[in-house]
């Protein structure tokens, strides 16, 4: 009744995954219909496929595979977007493999991970692709057995016939099944009826992350391989002028050294590459190059001077973000005044594998790349038109990210890996020191704010002003950037807090920076969040108010701010007073990732020192994928914002950054590592929220806000020393 | 360029390196198991953490010219075949792993720890657990993980 052991020659790359050879039922989304939605597709029989994407394929054989479009750096998308297909599929974890995709044009240009996007993004379309395929499989067991499509249903990996019991396996049935139309409508499955959505599910990942299997973009290996390491200019912006490779070429192993460029946006330097036979040979013949720079005037750049531009910044009026009310009188005829200042740090990613990336220019023009890499789309977008090749050219594996938080949305190290190999025309394996990773950035910009705030004589705040000073990730990426607007990457969530606040004017000041910019787990959020919230408690303060009860003051709408603070009070006790010695605070933060609320209790050990005992977390969701995921990812974000708030982050003297590695910009360890309780809000509602981010930026403002609480020390500028603390 | 006779993982493996080469480059490059990780390069994030003669060494700054004769190196790869090591066990009951690229490292940390302590406190934890970074922040679930293991060594 149909062809399908008939494969077509065209569709040989579409497949070359599975090196399929017989029948199989493909199914896939196709851009658009008429409506310009996106539909999904039965491929099995496409002459075009190739320009569709395939995320499922059930072979005969009754291997099944799911294709997953998000990289995982630990987020947990390995687990969370294949599940979103197995669900509706009635697969059990186990009964399929899982696929990463390549940037492939064919899967779409969302094959990135960012955002806390990745679940959201995929949530509906996904179950749709699985619930079509098990419709498809179900109909085709009716077929077969000439029964009512209604007397069958499927479950793992079978369709049933439910009054004779007979059932027959996925693969019995791709041959019948894919000579079907894929359902317009497929009827997703009643949330109530999930086996895995919803509930705590084990990671496919974890068991070759326990037994050193996992391959991530460091451990590739290809034939003829060779490794590289190179010296770049510690002083941003500066131009490479000469160098002498004469010592190096006699370190035994090096094979060559040669110029390489690192691009990143606007940003180009020049290094000098050691090209060797061994890693150790490149880093020692790395050692012995002599190398000249042209500083270009770039070596005065440090840090107390930085800091002191941006404060006289502070000065101008700035671009106005949102005015409501008339904050200017309201402000001028207000009673009980607050004004303040706080002060962030630049920030290094310090992902635990430094960058790092294989590339293998091949003869007639073929580019093929391994990375760890939060942008497979990017890279197949960008690398062709860099390289003068079609897309067509290149070929992406993307593996295991040993951590991202937003580092490796950045192709600077993949571009350079290329350059080389298209130098040196050799597959190379390009590896960045941990020095490289935290000395060349890119790094988290600081931000720097001003704050006004008046109250109403029963304590209300009923004027409020956040003034954001800070170089710009954009402008940094894309100098020709428009600074007559404000850049809203920049302001994040400062004017969209759900406190009613009657006269409100928040601004942006642009400040240039020459070191380069990135995002960074919840971005602006995670300093912006610390200057807003502890405001906030300062208010509070000064209006004579339990700083919870200060904010519910200005919660009197309905909001899911609201819900969070409410659930939050619950599960940390807030109304219970806490021993003598003991402090606590509060913040919450609503931004583009999602929303979460934090309260965190601290000890204090002397008049200057405190230890954090305690850190509740309460996220609002909406739904959830995997909560023990979501839990560890809140676990996760804590620990990385206090790492951000207490620890050294990056300074510059002399136009360099003055750290090099764990010692000198160090990290938080096991023996810092407060406890952590989760609270999940996932009560419905048709807006999924984030789970990456949304746990970061609340920590800093909640663990400042508890150590006023226990120490009377106001904090006003991250890092600050738990140890040393300094109002 | 010296010859070397090493004992990985139980088996015997000869070849030639530079003696100032690092173990990790040498395990990693030479003899191809990819599990031990390079993060610091100092021995300040035991990432590469193997075990040499079963103790704890941070194979970055180990080189292979101070390798004995006899001494048994043991990698992440060498801990068991199955993923049946009690601690890989409690790894995954626990599901310790986010990105997962230092856990060869801890996961060779702990299996020291419970060798040398086998029913560890908190305190006993992270005293012997606080070379081993993770930026993901997985530090309260190796808490429990090394519990659970502690607790299955218990019950063997």
């Amino acid at each position: 009744m149909n062809n399908t052991g008939n494969i077509n020659v065209n569709r040989r790359n579409f497949l070359r995954y599975t090196g399929l050879t017989g029948a199989a039922l493909i199914l896939g989304i196709s851009k658009s219909n008429a409506s310009g939605a996106a539909v999904v597709s039965n491929l099995s029989h496409a002459e075009e496929s190739y320009n569709l994407s395939p995320f499922i394929i059930i072979e005969k054989s009754g291997k099944i595979t799911i294709f997953n479009t998000k990289p995982e750096m630990g987020q947990g998308t390995f687990q969370s977007i294949p599940a979103l297909i197995a669900e509706e599929l009635e697969l059990a974890p186990g009964q399929f493999t899982v696929v990463q995709t390549g940037g492939e044009k064919k899967f779409g240009d969302g094959q990135a991970a960012g955002g806390s996007y990745s679940v959201r993004s995929s949530y509906e379309m996904m179950r749709k692709v699985g619930a079509s395929a098990r419709e498809m499989l179900i109909s085709a067991a009716s077929r077969q057995w000439n029964v009512p499509v209604s007397e069958c249903y499927a479950e793992f990996a079978r369709v049933f016939h439910k009054p004779s019991g007979r059932s027959l396996g996925y693969g019995e049935l791709v041959e019948t099944a894919s000579a079907l139309e894929a359902p317009e409508n497929p009827q997703l499955k009643d949330p109530k009826t999930f086996r895995m959505l919803g509930k705590s599910s084990r990671r496919p990942d974890v068991p070759l992350k326990v037994s050193g299997q996992a391959v991530f973009g460091i451990d590739v290996e290809v034939p003829g391989m060779v490794y590289a390491s190179v010296e770049r200019c510690h002083v941003f912006g500066a131009a490479l002028t000469d160098f002498d490779a004469s010592h190096a070429l006699k370190v035994t192993g090096v094979e060559q050294v040669v110029p390489v460029e690192r691009v990143f946006g606007n940003y180009k330097t020049t290094g000098v590459a050691v090209v060797a036979a061994s890693y150790w040979a490149a880093l020692k013949g790395r050692k012995a190059l002599k190398v000249k720079w042209d500083y270009r005037g770039n070596d005065q750049f440090n840090s107390t001077d930085y800091s002191q531009y941006l404060r006289d910044l502070a000065q101008q009026e700035g671009i106005t973000d949102v005015s409501t009310g008339d904050f200017d009188t309201a402000f001028a005829s207000g009673q009980n005044k607050v004004e303040a200042f706080y002060e962030t740090p630049f920030v290094a990613h310090a992902t635990m594998e430094p960058m790092n990336c294989t590339a293998h220019w091949k003869e007639g023009n073929k580019l093929e790349i391994w990375a760890s890499t939060q942008v497979p789309s990017d890279i197949i977008n960008e690398i062709p038109a860099m390289f003068g090749l079609s897309a067509d050219d290149v070929t992406l594996h993307t593996c295991f990210n040993g951590g991202g938080f937003g580092r490796r949305l950045a192709l600077d190290f993949v571009i350079e890996a290329v350059n080389l190999s298209k130098t040196i025309k050799k597959p190379v394996k390009l590896i960045w020191t941990r020095e490289d990773d935290m000395q060349m950035g890119p790094y988290r910009p600081p931000t720097f704010s001003a704050l006004k705030g008046a109250l109403s004589p029963d304590g209300r705040l009923t004027a409020f002003q956040h003034k954001v000073i800070a170089p710009t990730i954009l402008s940094f990426l894309m100098p020709q950037q428009d600074k007559t607007k404000v850049d809203e990457t920049m302001v994040e969530g400062i004017s969209r807090q759900s406190y009613e606040i009657p006269n409100m004017k928040n601004s942006f000041v642009y400040a240039d920076c020459p070191a380069p910019l990135l995002w960074w787990r919840s971005v602006t959020s995670s300093t912006l969040a610390f200057a807003h919230e502890c405001f906030l408690d300062e208010m509070a303060h000064k209006a004579g108010k339990d700083p919870l009860n200060f904010r519910m003051e200005m919660l009197t709408k309905q909001s899911d701010t609201k819900r969070v603070l409410q659930k939050l009070r619950e599960v940390s006790n807030w109304d219970a007073p806490l021993p003598e010695g003991k402090g606590r605070g509060i913040a919450q933060w609503d931004f583009f990732a999602g929303l979460a609320g934090e309260v965190v209790e601290v000890t204090r050990l002397s008049d200057n020192s405190v230890k954090i005992d305690k850190v509740y977390v309460v996220i609002d969701l909406g739904t959830v994928v995997n909560p023990d995921n979501v839990k560890a990812q809140m676990e996760g974000a804590v620990i990385m914002g206090i790492t951000a708030a207490v620890k050294k982050g990056i300074t510059f003297a002399g136009g360099k950054t003055e750290q090099s590695n764990f010692h000198d910009s160090p990290v938080l360890r096991i023996t810092e590592s407060p406890e952590v309780v989760v609270h999940i809000l996932a009560e419905g509602g048709s807006t999924i929220k984030g789970v990456g981010e949304p746990g970061l930026p609340p920590v800093a403002p909640a663990l400042a806000n508890a150590i006023f609480d226990a120490t009377g020390i106001r904090l006003r500028r991250m890092p600050f020393d738990l140890d040393d603390l300094k109002g | 360029m010296a010859k070397y006779a090493l004992n990985i993982n139980g088996k015997k493996v000869q070849l030639e390196a530079e003696p100032d080469t690092p173990m990790l480059w040498v395990i990693r490059d030479m003899v191809g198991l990819k599990g031990t990780k390079y993060g610091c390069g100092m021995a300040l994030c035991g990432a590469c953490t193997i075990h040499v003669n079963g103790q704890p060494v941070r194979s970055c700054s180990t080189t292979i010219d101070s390798i004995k004769k006899n001494d048994q190196i043991t990698t992440i790869e060498g801990i068991s075949d199955n993923l049946d090591h009690i601690v890989q066990q409690a790894w995954i009951e626990e599901q310790v792993p986010q990105c997962g690229y230092c856990q060869s490292g801890q996961i060779m940390s702990a299996v020291a720890l419970l060798k040398a302590i086998p029913n560890p406190t908190d305190d006993d934890i992270d005293t012997y657990m606080t070379g081993n970074i993770c930026r993901c922040g997985t530090y309260n679930r190796i808490r429990k993980a090394i519990h659970r293991a502690a607790a299955m060594q218990k019950g063997k």
